[in-house]
């Protein structure tokens, strides 16, 4: 089974990365960008009978930070 | 003093930190590497050092945090074990749950390599008895995620329990109300981003680090 997580920063938490990536795009030309946050996406490929509650634990042990990220998963 | 220094892959201040606790204790600490389950028997401090533990992949510290000695890290600190993390320790320190807060990318996004002013803001802890209340003193720093983040909430909390242990003078990467050292809630763990152990001989231009390893040597024992 293939899973896609999206690990985020959590709203409120400053984003110096996400600031440059919009500084430069707005250097490039590009109007009407209003904001700019970047995240990770990590892909797993894990046994298909793995539950929702390890890959859960998975998120929270290691792959986000829960002081500062938020995580999503997709099931491909 | 017997004393251990933990050794991550892609550690490189684990011979500074090893030189300063020489320096000071007289005696050579014993270095452990991230791989082992257990710390040697007898030590009254254990010491992570700065660098890029598993090249900061992930997460800076997320990795080392996770690596076997740091459940023995984690069980000797709960049991009141002084815990000292500089810089790339300090960020672990955090990963593992040891400290509240996360390390972010410096706002600036620079890496900063420069001597700091720091203020001691709680002078009666193990690792501060040598610091006036309120002093300024000069420490080095050299990091790129040193950002403190943390709620306003666990702030306040950690301000209101003294447990910020220095702040920086002026703004160096955008850290929350300027933290640049934080205690655990037993005061046997400090996280800081400035690099005491580069600063402990004249040779370095002063010796405010070195102050730091002597009232732990005097707090914690001989």
């Amino acid at each position: 089974m293939k899973l896609r997580i999206f690990v985020t920063l959590k709203p409120g938490v400053l984003d110096p990365q996400g600031k440059a990536i919009h500084k430069a795009l707005d250097g490039l030309g590009f109007a009407g960008v209003n904001d700019v946050r970047q995240g990770k996406l990590i892909e797993l490929d894990v046994a298909d009978d793995t539950d929702d509650a390890s890959i859960d634990a998975m998120c929270r042990q290691l792959l986000a930070n829960t002081v500062i990220e938020n995580y999503r998963v997709e099931r491909a | 003093m017997k004393t251990a220094v933990i050794v991550f892959p892609g550690s490189n201040c684990d011979r500074d930190i090893a030189v300063a606790l020489e320096s000071v204790t007289g005696r050579k600490p014993e270095m452990v590497w991230h791989g082992e389950s257990a710390l040697p028997d007898g030590v009254g401090l254990v010491a992570l050092p700065g660098g890029f533990s598993y090249g900061d992949y992930l997460r800076s510290g997320a990795i080392g945090a996770r690596s076997p000695i740091m459940r023995a890290v984690v069980e000797a600190a709960d049991k009141g074990l002084p815990v000292l993390g500089i810089c790339n320790g300090f960020q672990v320190l955090t990963e593992a749950g040891l400290l509240p807060g996360a390390l972010m990318r410096n706002t600036g996004l620079n890496f900063v390599c420069r001597e700091v002013a720091l203020t001691v803001e709680n002078a009666q802890t193990a690792f501060t008895s040598r610091y006036a209340q309120g002093e300024t003193i000069t420490i080095p720093v050299a990091h790129h995620d040193g950002n403190y983040f943390a709620d306003a909430e666990t702030l306040d909390r950690i301000e209101g329990e003294g447990r910020v242990a220095f702040r920086y003078a002026s703004a160096v990467n955008g850290s929350a109300r300027g933290i640049a050292g934080v205690l655990n809630a037993g005061g046997n763990v400090l996280g800081m981003m400035p690099h005491p152990e580069r600063r402990i001989e004249a040779a370095h231009g002063g010796d405010d680090g070195r102050r730091l390893f002597e009232g732990l040597l005097e707090t914690v024992g001989a």
